[in-house]
């Protein structure tokens, strides 16, 4: 128990935070992930720290080469991150973006399901707190949905690991397979985060809604924590494949309809976490260093996408597309660098995503599982579609909006600069990254064949992007996904219930009060002075009947 | 004239334009020249990922504008909801 857990380092950072101000606050910020990035790159494979706990072995740390490389880049965007919204006035954000991320690196490094849904809950509080931070009506509202949802898919977990450790009497968390009622829900809780279908609304409902730099966090540490669970927890479930297929061309279907520009980058989480998902459903040792080395390199240029959209929105205050457009003007360094993160986004050749997607697709292939290449392939093209053109067109380019911001302070460009650099560092010297990867890597991603075939890919979908240009216009709408279920239809039907019943109440109440002045005025009528049981009776008539009723006795008796 | 940047310019647009229909054709070309691999039957005709790019592109954009008939709302459809919180 000597070493140090990086996860409670960047806590224990989130909770000094709201203390420190002005040059120790920055300095703060920016060292707590460093540190704890260097406390996980010297800690040694293997379970660390061991703890009983009830009947069970618990290892709240444990490191091998999978759980390192998700903890070494998440604790790298918490870095950046940093840098990025050193700027943001609200002091609640950083804090809990850190608390978030130091949670995601719990998940990382947690060595049972106990511990790994402890920090899946705090990720649940942490993000809910830096959607709050952004301080809009907006926000405070989607944060409810989004809080409802993860705690639904913490309940959904926390059945499915209470049953798991039941029925096998142990909490160790590895690879399982969904055959049974427990490991079903651990399944779909895990899919949840992963912006799974049905309940795949709460991301893009939610994300667009943060701050220009809450966004930035958010799009990396859910839904890619949900990617590496899955990872050690399914890989090779079959039905991931097809989970992921649909979360692809969902992405990519919401993102050419949509307006928001930060809710095209959302849709486009889904669509790139469906391919990590695809992979994972492969489950050959190529396809998981594929989807492992696709979720590295997506958080880099996600974040680039979203801090080059979140910088327009620092400076411009509008966030869709048919509002803004020729910005290249007067930010040029945040087009460039936006450009690229949609390049890499997109596996453009020499940039990260050419060199990590590809092992999906290569896995496919050496599967012979034509269909599911098909469909990447096709995938492949939509990405560029959807968000590699038409994000830095619509933003960036298109017809003159007329604004001309100037590109965002120095600590902004600086994180854009960093991470427009490592997109194309890892797309260029690919080794260190592949040398991260749980299994070793016999891929190499620079072919002529590749490259062809790829750029013929991507080039004929831009000529596609620009051939349909005229249906691609922006409109100032929205459209309606499966959250209108619990924003809508949900209420509505909640209200009509409502409605129902007030009136069944007041049509019951009517009845009953004239049954009970029925029978109140029956007992009355018959009990009241006069009425026939309580009215006096006078001697004759009581006489008479003595007389009758002797008669009767005297005629019985003659009878016999 | 004078142009506040160059791709201002609708000549310089013109000669992108250009440059990218070359480009796009050379991609094609080079199928003749150098082995793709293919991995599938379908793969080995001629400018197959071209052709496929651009038609799912296409499939795509159409599918999209159909679900958008049905499911486009305009952007307060929500605001409704909002004020209730």
């Amino acid at each position: 128990m000597t070493s140090l857990h990086p996860a409670l380092i960047l806590i224990a950072g989130a909770l000094l935070l709201p203390f420190l101000r002005g040059n120790a606050r920055n300095i703060a910020v920016l060292s707590a992930p460093t540190f704890a990035l260097i406390a996980l790159w010297l800690l040694p494979e293997g379970k660390l720290w061991q703890v009983q706990w009830l009947d069970y072995q618990l290892a709240p740390l444990a490191v091998d080469k999978l759980s390192r490389l998700f903890a070494t880049i998440f604790l790298l965007m918490a870095a950046v991150g940093g840098l990025f919204a050193l700027r943001q006035t609200s002091k609640l954000e950083v804090p809990a973006a850190f608390l978030y991320a130091g949670s995601a690196v719990g998940v990382a490094l947690a060595g049972d399901l106990v511990t790994v849904f402890l920090f899946w809950e705090f990720m649940a509080v942490g993000s809910t707190l830096v959607l709050w931070s952004a301080g809009t009506p907006g926000a405070f509202a989607a944060s409810k949905r989004y809080v409802a949802v993860h705690l639904a898919g913490g309940v959904i977990l926390f059945a499915g690991i209470a049953g798991q450790i039941a029925a096998t009497g142990e909490a160790s968390f590895h690879a399982m397979k969904a055959d049974s009622i427990a490991t079903w829900l651990i399944l779909i809780g895990f899919l949840i985060n992963a912006g799974a279908p049905p309940l795949s609304a709460w991301l893009p409902d939610a994300y667009p809604e943060a701050s220009w730099s809450g966004t930035v966090f958010l799009s990396a540490f859910t839904t890619k924590t949900a990617v590496y669970v899955l990872l050690r927890g399914f890989p090779g479930a079959e039905i991931l494949i097809w989970v992921g297929i649909f979360m692809i061309f969902y992405g990519i279907v919401y993102a050419l309809l949509e307006n928001d520009m930060r809710r095209i980058l959302a849709y486009s989480i889904v669509n790139q976490v469906g391919f990590m998902v695809t992979g994972i459903g492969i489950g050959t040792e190529m396809a998981l260093n594929g989807a492992a080395a696709h979720a590295f390199s997506h958080i880099i240029y996600k974040a680039l996408l979203l801090m080059s959209a979140g910088a327009v929105l620092a400076a411009t205050n509008r966030r869709k597309c048919s509002e803004l457009g020729g910005l290249f003007h007067s930010m040029p360094i945040t087009t460039i660098c936006g450009t690229i993160g949609a390049l890499a986004i997109s596996s453009f050749p020499l940039t990260s995503g050419f060199v990590s997607k590809s092992m999906v697709t290569q896995a496919a292939i050496d599967g012979h599982l034509q269909a599911v290449w098909l469909f990447l392939a096709a995938a492949s093209a939509g990405v560029f579609l959807h968000a590699g053109i038409k994000f830095p067109w619509f933003v960036f380019f298109q017809k003159d909006s007329g604004l001309r911001p100037a590109d965002p302070p120095a600590s902004l460009r600086w994180a854009m600069i960093f991470f427009a650099f490592l997109c194309i560092a890892l797309g260029v010297y690919p080794e260190p990254l592949y040398a991260l990867l749980p299994y070793e890597v016999n891929y190499v991603p620079y072919t002529a064949a590749h490259i062809i075939t790829q750029l013929q890919l991507l080039l004929f979908s831009g000529l596609a992007f620009f051939v349909m240009l005229d249906y691609l216009k922006r409109t100032p709408t929205i459209t309606l996904d499966v959250d209108w279920l619990w924003r809508v239809a949900g209420p509505e039907a909640a209200k009509t219930f409502r409605l129902a019943l007030t009136e069944t109440r007041a049509g019951l109440a009517e009845i009953i009060e004239a049954r009970r002045l029925a029978i109140a005025d029956f007992l009355t009528r018959h009990r009241r002075p006069e009425g026939l049981l309580m009215r006096s009776w006078p001697t004759g008539s009581m006489a008479l009947w003595v007389m009758v009723l002797l008669l009767a006795n005297l005629a019985f008796f003659y009878l016999r | 004239m004078k142009y506040e940047h160059w791709l201002d310019n609708p000549l310089n647009v013109r000669k992108l334009w250009r440059g990218f229909l070359i480009v796009l054709a050379l991609t094609v070309i080079a199928g003749f020249f150098v082995d793709l691999h293919p991995h599938f039957e379908i793969e080995k005709w001629l400018g197959f990922n071209a052709a496929y790019g651009f038609i799912t592109c296409l499939l795509m954009i159409v599918g999209a504008k159909a679900l958008g008939l049905f499911l486009k709302k305009p952007d307060t459809y929500y605001r409704q909801d909002e004020r209730d919180d």
